[in-house]
């Protein structure tokens, strides 16, 4: 816990050279300690703020901004309900209502055994799915009350454990760039000529 | 034949641009903003975030002016449009004023409005702006935001969230000009608010600049919470004098007590900013412990007495002691904490009685030759293309000369060459810091400057060298040798001497440098010395080699004081004498590259207090000398006359420029220094280095409640490779031994102190480094064992 990890600190680094300024890289390290320990630890932001030239604060202050990086413990299921107009029309605070009784927490609690979160959310963008929810941000459409218990039910059984991971790998696609590709740290105002892979094509 | 008139050439200045603000030309210069020309041309622009000594950031949108464009007026943020040419500005039509309306009532909507109890009412741009430019109603009728009140982000500066109008003032000043981004935004939208890191705190030097910039009530400082009104405030633009940068300020008071120091925005030098511990210390001035009547010793004891008894028994010991063994027999130590005037009041009575042992310093500076080299200012230094530093730590010594350096650094107006024995509050911002093991600088100093992309970048513009005393346990010859060394590779690089003492160089330069601390207090200790004058100096707690001073304090039979307190070097003293202190009397001062500026006196004097330069003329007067003049004026107007350094700061000067005058160097050419012996690097042991730190024992610092839990303490500072070597932990007990003594210290690990040396902070509360430090030596090796 904590501080990013042997392994994360090698993937850090990593990714720090992909970037012209180490700064840049502040986000994914951010999302590497958030997939590491579920939520950003205190810890992994100073930690990060070591690796990238920044202070604590600025670390926190650029993670704060964003609502899906947790500072508190989150379930291993971050259930979020979509609050929006199409949803709320089609019965979302039916739904909020109903995952409230069948979880036995409050909006934006946790359960006892750590395994959920519920929380509402702003229109995750499938308005015609209404009303719509996310589990560690994969949809769930047109969501009946049966439908949410039936997904509980599976979640705890453990048989979508290959279509939804624990909470904290939303970032579990990285890329990989092949190091002819990959422009380094190099100050954008120092390069001079197009990478090599371009081979003469104009840039975008 | 015709001859034809040469047409007069027309200078048309490129960067020139011209605008109309108001239906009236003004005359801007290209990548001006809106608003400053508006403030030089006087169509005052109401504004919150925009801060002239910091970049412009458009958080606020206050100064919203209407500029004429190609579809008619719109509306621009006039702190992040660039003037252009021909461009029309309206600053006062009803579009303007619904805008600010606007936006004030969008500020106030939030804002708890409780300035009653809120210190910045009546000094609050925000409550002045409301009343200005506002709409004068809300409409807002809803609920308020809710923050905790204020939570201390620091142990001086509290935040009051419900008030902040998220200006970006402070946390810009702290990233920006501190370069401690200990606070910053977090959350966001209506969440939006300044924070630090959690257990982390704005533990900056700088915090105190953060409350003055604050448009709102949000920061307050705690020496200053709930004291004043601000319109019970009576101000006073004077100089600080805590370290030798000399930063403008006003004196703030209410009730004949010292409640604020405010920085004043002085081009050459402070630029707005001051230090905490110069913004804070005014809490010493009022402290309880301040000597408020003449003690005379009765015994074992001093007893409080008149001053006219006080001044005779004086002047009787030192008639004694000059008549015993003549003057010789006299010495007298200290003035650089004082005003110009004191100073050429004691250099005169020294004169008047041939006292030739004199010296400001109290060997921890640099002798005054250093003065008298081709001088340069901050603003020199912060415009050369390269600085070199031969510096102790700027930060922890001379906190805004490191601001105004750091600001050179940032800007890409300089690259700073460094030479250090440890790593310092600048080597980040250092183009290049070479370390050199104590004794053995001027030789790295000649090779580093003969490599040739070393010499390449001298060779670009101009250099100058800052030049200070950066080890407190070695000979300062080394530092001149370094110096010599840069002067003969770059003969036309100019110094800027930082000596940190307030007034050193006013003392220096009014002749209290006659004769080495190190040789006074070598001869106290030899019985040579009869009477010893401390004028505001403690030898016992300053000097470097504590065993010297306490021998030598010893065996003086008489010591004069002259204090504000009572020191550990005054508790030995025959007579001691209340001395007036900073804020409490008028004067001059000198600050380190010799500007000499006003101090003025705010506040009466403690108790019978009397400032030094009067005390140094009444013992003249009882001694049967009349040093020719009776006030602070007179003491001045012959200073001016008698002193051709001093000359060209007259009082119709000074009155003339409040930022100074700059005195030229000393006139005495630099003495050739003894070539001192390159040390050898220690066999078993290790190089001492003593440094200091801002918050340190210091009366200023120690007798302001505020300050004196922000000294660190006593510690000995170790590279992590040597602490893993001797087998210590960090923070464990290790016994540290020189020739004398040993003493007792924790140990830390530091990677900015070298390998092979030790580094501990000068008066620090816990064990005394100053006990291992021997004068007499070139450099002062100690042996570090586990206990």
């Amino acid at each position: 816990m904590a501080r990013l990890s042997e392994e994360n600190v090698r993937l850090a680094k990593e990714i720090i050279g992909r970037y012209p300024r180490a700064r840049s890289a502040t986000i994914p390290l951010l999302h590497l300690a958030q997939e590491q320990d579920g939520h950003v630890t205190n810890e992994a932001m100073a930690h990060i703020g070591e690796l990238v030239g920044a202070t604590s604060a600025e670390v926190y202050g650029t993670a704060s901004f964003y609502e899906m990086f947790k500072f508190e413990p989150v379930g291993k299921y971050l259930i979020n309900i979509c609050g929006t107009m199409s949803c709320a029309l089609m019965g979302a605070e039916e739904l909020m209502h109903h995952a409230e009784h069948r979880l036995g927490v409050k909006l934006g609690g946790t359960t006892d055994d750590g395994m959920f979160t519920l929380e509402r959310a702003e229109c995750q963008a499938a308005c015609t799915e209404a009303p719509c929810l996310q589990v560690n941000y994969r949809y769930r459409f047109r969501v009946t009350d049966a439908d949410f218990d039936s997904l509980v039910d599976d979640l705890k059984a453990g048989r979508l454990n290959d279509e939804i991971p624990a909470h904290g790998t939303v970032a579990r696609v990285r890329q990989h760039i092949p190091v002819d590709r990959g422009v380094g740290a190099v100050p954008p105002e120092d390069v001079t000529e197009a990478p090599t892979w371009m081979d003469g094509k104009a840039a975008l | 034949m015709t001859t034809t008139e040469p047409t007069p050439e027309v200078v048309v200045d490129p960067n020139a641009i011209n605008i109309t603000i108001n239906g009236r030309p003004v005359a801007a210069r290209k990548g001006e903003l809106i608003i400053a020309a508006a403030d030089r041309s006087g169509d005052y622009i109401p504004r919150f975030c925009y801060h002239p000594r910091m970049s412009s950031v458009g958080m606020c949108r206050q100064c919203l002016v209407e500029v004429e464009g190609p579809r008619g007026p719109m509306m621009v943020v006039s702190c992040m449009t660039p003037v252009a040419e021909g461009q029309v500005v309206r600053t006062e039509t009803d579009q303007v004023k619904r805008a600010q309306e606007g936006i004030i009532e969008l500020l106030l909507a939030n804002h708890p409005l409780d300035c009653p109890v809120c210190d910045k009412g009546g000094e609050c741009p925000l409550q002045d702006q409301a009343f200005s430019h506002g709409p004068g109603e809300s409409r807002f009728i809803e609920e308020k935001r809710h923050y905790e009140k204020p939570i201390a982000i620091s142990d001086l500066v509290l935040l009051d969230r419900e008030r902040c109008i998220l200006c970006d003032r402070c946390t810009r000043f702290a990233d920006e000009v501190a370069g401690d981004a200990l606070i910053h935004f977090t959350s966001r939208g209506n969440n939006t608010q300044v924070q630090t890191f959690p257990d982390e705190p704005f533990s900056s030097y700088f915090s105190g600049n953060t409350v003055q910039i604050c448009p709102v009530g949000a920061l307050t400082a705690q020496p200053y919470r709930f004291k004043a009104r601000p319109w019970d405030l009576e101000k006073t633009e004077s100089t600080c004098t805590t370290c030798s940068v000399g930063c403008r300020i006003t004196l703030e008071s209410s009730r004949d007590e010292l409640l604020r120091y405010q920085g004043v925005d002085s081009d050459p030098v402070n630029h707005g900013w001051l230090c905490d511990k110069g913004r804070f210390n005014f809490e010493s001035v009022k402290s309880d412990a301040r000597l408020s009547n003449p003690l005379v010793r009765d015994g074992a004891s001093l007893v409080e007495t008149s001053w006219s008894s006080a001044l005779s028994t004086a002047a009787s010991i030192i008639t004694s002691a000059l008549r015993s063994g003549g003057a010789t027999r006299v010495a007298v130590l200290g003035g650089a904490r004082g005003t110009n005037e004191d100073a050429h009041a004691w250099a005169k009575l020294a004169d008047a009685l041939a006292i030739d042992s004199v010296d400001a310093q109290l060997g921890d500076g640099l002798p005054a030759a250093v003065l008298a080299y081709p001088q340069a200012t901050i603003d020199d230094a912060s415009r050369a293309s390269t600085i070199i530093l031969l510096s102790p730590d700027l930060k922890e010594e001379l906190p805004i000369l490191y601001l105004r350096l750091r600001d050179a650094s940032e800007k890409k107006r300089s690259r700073i060459l460094e030479f250090a024995p440890k790593g310092s509050g600048l080597t980040r911002y250092a183009w290049k810091s070479v370390p050199y093991m104590p004794g053995n600088q001027a030789t790295v100093v000649a090779s580093t400057l003969s490599e040739s992309s070393v010499s390449a970048q001298m060779a670009k513009g101009s250099v100058v060298v800052v030049v200070g005393r950066s080890n407190l346990a070695e000979s300062d010859e080394y530092t001149m040798a370094a110096l010599d060394a840069v002067m003969a590779a770059h003969p036309s690089a100019t110094v800027l001497p930082v000596l940190r003492r307030g007034n050193v160089r006013g003392a220096l330069s009014a002749g209290l440098g006659r004769r080495d601390a190190v040789d006074i207090l070598t001869d106290a200790a030899n019985g040579e010395i009869d009477c010893l004058v401390l004028v505001g100096s403690d030898p016992i707690a300053d000097f470097p080699d504590t065993d010297l001073a306490r021998r030598a304090l010893a065996a003086v039979p008489n010591i004069i004081a002259v204090d504000t307190f009572a020191t550990a070097s005054s508790a030995k003293a025959t007579v001691l004498l209340p001395a007036a202190a900073f804020g409490e009397k008028d004067g001059t001062t000198t600050n380190l590259e010799g500007r000499v500026t006003r101090l003025a006196r705010k506040v009466t004097v403690n108790g019978t207090s009397r400032p030094d330069w009067m005390v140094a003329l009444e013992l003249a007067d009882i001694l049967g000398h009349d040093l020719g003049a009776t006030s602070v004026a007179e003491v001045h107007a012959d200073l001016v006359s008698s002193n051709p350094v001093f000359g060209p700061a007259t009082r119709a000067a000074l009155s003339a420029h409040p930022d100074g005058v700059v005195l030229a160097p000393l006139a005495t050419a630099p003495s050739i220094p003894v070539a001192p012996p390159v040390a050898e690097k220690p066999g078993f042991g290790h190089r001492l280095v003593v440094g200091r730190k801002l918050y340190d024992n210091g009366r200023n610092v120690s007798e302001s409640p505020s300050l004196a839990p922000l000294a660190p303490g006593s510690a000995l500072h170790m590279h992590p490779l040597d602490l893993e070597r001797l087998g210590a932990a960090d923070g464990a007990s290790v016994k540290v031994s020189g020739d004398r003594t040993s003493i007792v210290m924790n140990v830390v690990a530091d990677d900015s102190v070298q390998r092979g040396t030790v580094w501990a902070a000068w008066a620090q509360s816990g064990a005394n480094i100053g006990e291992l430090i021997d004068a007499t030596k070139w450099v002062n090796d100690v042996k570090v064992e586990t206990l």
